[in-house]
C-alpha cells in the first residue's frame, strides 16, 4: 500500500517539475502566451484549464474500456469540448471582466494539445485514481508556468503584480512586456534557464563520475 | 469593398494570427525547419481555413439559431470531419495535390488557428463573403511568418550559435524579433 501511495505522489510531482508541460515538453504554448499579460489572467486561465483537465482526465479514464478504439480521439475531444463549454458559461457568469479579456481564449481550451496528450498518452490506459493524479500534477505544472510567465510580464511590463503597485511612480513600465513580442521573449528566456539548469546538472554528473572514478 | 480590404491587411499584416495572436504555434515552431515545407503547409492551412469559414458561417447561421451552447462542439466536428472528407475527395480526383497538401491536412485540423479564426468570425459577426476574404487574410499571413521563419532558421542553422540557446530557446526569440516587426504595421491604417 505503502509503494501505492508513492506511485500515485510520484505521478503529481512529475507534472510539476520534471516533465512540465510547459518549460520541458513545450505543449500547450498558445493560450500559454496570449493570457499571460498579467498575473490575474494567467491565474484565470491556468484554473480554466485545471478544471478541464482533471474532469476529462476523470471522464476518459473511467470510460476507457467503452470508448472503441477506430473513434476515440474525436470521443476524448468531444469530452474535453464539453467540459470546456460548462466552464465558458460558468466563468462568463461569475467573473464577466476576465472572461471578456480572456476573449476567444477559453474555448479554444480544446485545442490546447497537452489536455488531449495527456488523454491520449496516460488517461486512456491507466485507472481513474493514477489518471487523476497524472492530471492533477500537469494541471498544476501548468498553472505554475502560466503563473509565472504572467508574473514576469506585469512586474516589468507594469510595474505591478496582480494589480498592486511594486516599484512606486517613478518606475518606467516596460510596456514591450505585455505587448505579443514580450511573450515571446520572456518564454524564450525562461526555456533558456531551464536549459541552463539541465547542463548545469548534466555537468555537475560528469565531474562526480570523474573524481569517483579517479578516487578508485 | 474598402471594408473588405481592411479586413485582409488586419488579418495578414497588423493582427497577424501567429504572431500577435499567438495562434498555431504548435507548427509555427515545429514545421519551419525547411523552407518548402513550411509553404506546403502554409498553402495547407489557406485551404483548410477557407473551408472552416465555409463550414462555420453554415452552422451559424442555419443550425446554431436554435442551440448555442452546442457552438463549440459542433465547429470541431463538423469542421475536422469536413477536411477529412475533403482530404478522401482530393486523394481521389488529384493524387499530385494530395502529395501537396495531404499529410499536413488532418494535422492543421487540430490546429488552434483554425478553431480560433472560426471562434473570432463568429465573435465579429462577420458574413459569408467578410468570413471568407478573412479567412485567406488570416491563412495567408499565417504562411507570411511560417515563410519568413524558415527562411531564418535555415540562416540559422549554418552559422555558430551557443549550445544553450539551440532549440526552442532561439526560436522563440527569432519569433519574439519578428513580432515585433510586424507592430510596425499597426500604423498602416491610422485613421481608421
Amino acid at each position: 500500500m505503502a509503494k501505492r501511495k508513492e506511485d500515485l505522489q510520484q505521478e503529481f510531482i512529475k507534472g510539476l517539475w520534471r516533465d512540465n508541460p510547459v518549460f520541458v515538453q513545450v505543449l500547450g504554448m498558445c493560450p500559454m502566451l496570449a493570457v499571460t499579460n498579467s498575473a490575474v489572467n494567467a491565474l484565470a486561465m491556468g484554473a480554466a484549464t485545471f478544471f478541464v483537465l482533471v474532469g476529462s482526465s476523470f471522464l476518459v479514464s473511467s470510460l476507457r474500456r467503452w470508448i472503441p478504439k477506430q473513434v476515440r480521439i474525436s470521443t476524448y475531444i468531444i469530452i474535453i469540448a464539453t467540459f470546456v463549454t460548462v466552464t465558458d458559461f460558468t466563468l462568463e457568469a461569475l467573473v464577466p471582466k476576465i472572461h471578456k479579456e480572456l476573449g476567444a481564449f477559453i474555448p479554444l481550451i480544446v485545442v490546447n494539445c497537452m489536455i488531449l496528450g495527456r488523454q491520449e498518452a496516460f488517461a486512456s490506459r491507466n485507472s481513474v485514481r493514477m489518471a487523476v493524479m497524472d492530471a492533477l500534477g500537469m494541471a498544476a505544472g501548468f498553472l505554475f508556468a502560466l503563473l509565472s510567465l504572467g508574473a514576469v510580464r506585469e512586474i516589468l511590463g507594469e510595474g505591478k503584480l496582480f494589480g498592486v503597485s511594486l516599484f512606486g511612480p517613478n518606475f518606467e513600465p516596460w510596456v514591450i512586456m505585455i505587448l505579443p513580442p514580450g511573450g515571446f521573449l520572456t518564454l524564450g528566456l525562461i526555456l533558456l534557464f531551464f536549459s541552463w539548469i539541465k547542463q548545469r546538472k548534466q555537468r555537475l554528473e560528469q565531474r562526480l563520475a570523474q573524481l569517483e572514478s579517479e578516487a578508485r | 469593398m474598402n471594408e473588405l480590404l481592411w479586413i485582409f491587411v488586419s488579418a495578414l499584416l497588423i493582427n497577424n494570427f501567429v504572431l500577435s495572436y499567438f495562434l498555431g504555434l504548435c507548427p509555427f515552431l515545429g514545421v519551419s525547419g525547411r523552407l518548402d515545407t513550411a509553404f506546403r503547409l502554409g498553402l495547407a492551412t489557406i485551404f483548410v481555413m477557407l473551408i472552416t469559414a465555409l463550414c462555420s458561417w453554415f452552422l451559424n447561421t442555419y443550425v446554431l439559431i436554435y442551440a448555442p451552447y452546442l457552438r463549440l462542439i459542433s465547429f470541431i466536428v463538423v469542421i475536422a470531419s469536413t477536411v477529412q472528407f475533403i482530404e478522401m475527395v482530393i486523394k481521389k480526383l488529384s493524387p499530385a495535390l494530395f502529395k501537396a497538401l495531404g499529410i499536413f491536412l488532418p494535422l492543421i485540423t487540430t490546429n488552434c488557428a483554425i478553431l480560433g479564426l472560426a471562434i473570432f468570425a463568429t465573435n465579429r459577426g462577420y458574413g459569408l463573403v467578410e468570413g471568407l476574404v478573412f479567412a485567406l487574410g488570416a491563412g495567408a499571413g499565417f504562411t507570411l511568418a511560417l515563410v519568413l521563419m524558415a527562411g531564418i532558421r535555415e540562416e540559422v542553422e549554418l552559422s555558430d550559435v551557443p549550445v544553450l540557446l539551440r532549440g526552442t530557446a532561439m526560436n522563440l526569440i527569432i519569433a519574439g524579433i519578428l513580432s515585433m516587426a510586424f507592430m510596425g504595421f499597426a500604423g498602416l491604417f491610422s485613421s481608421t
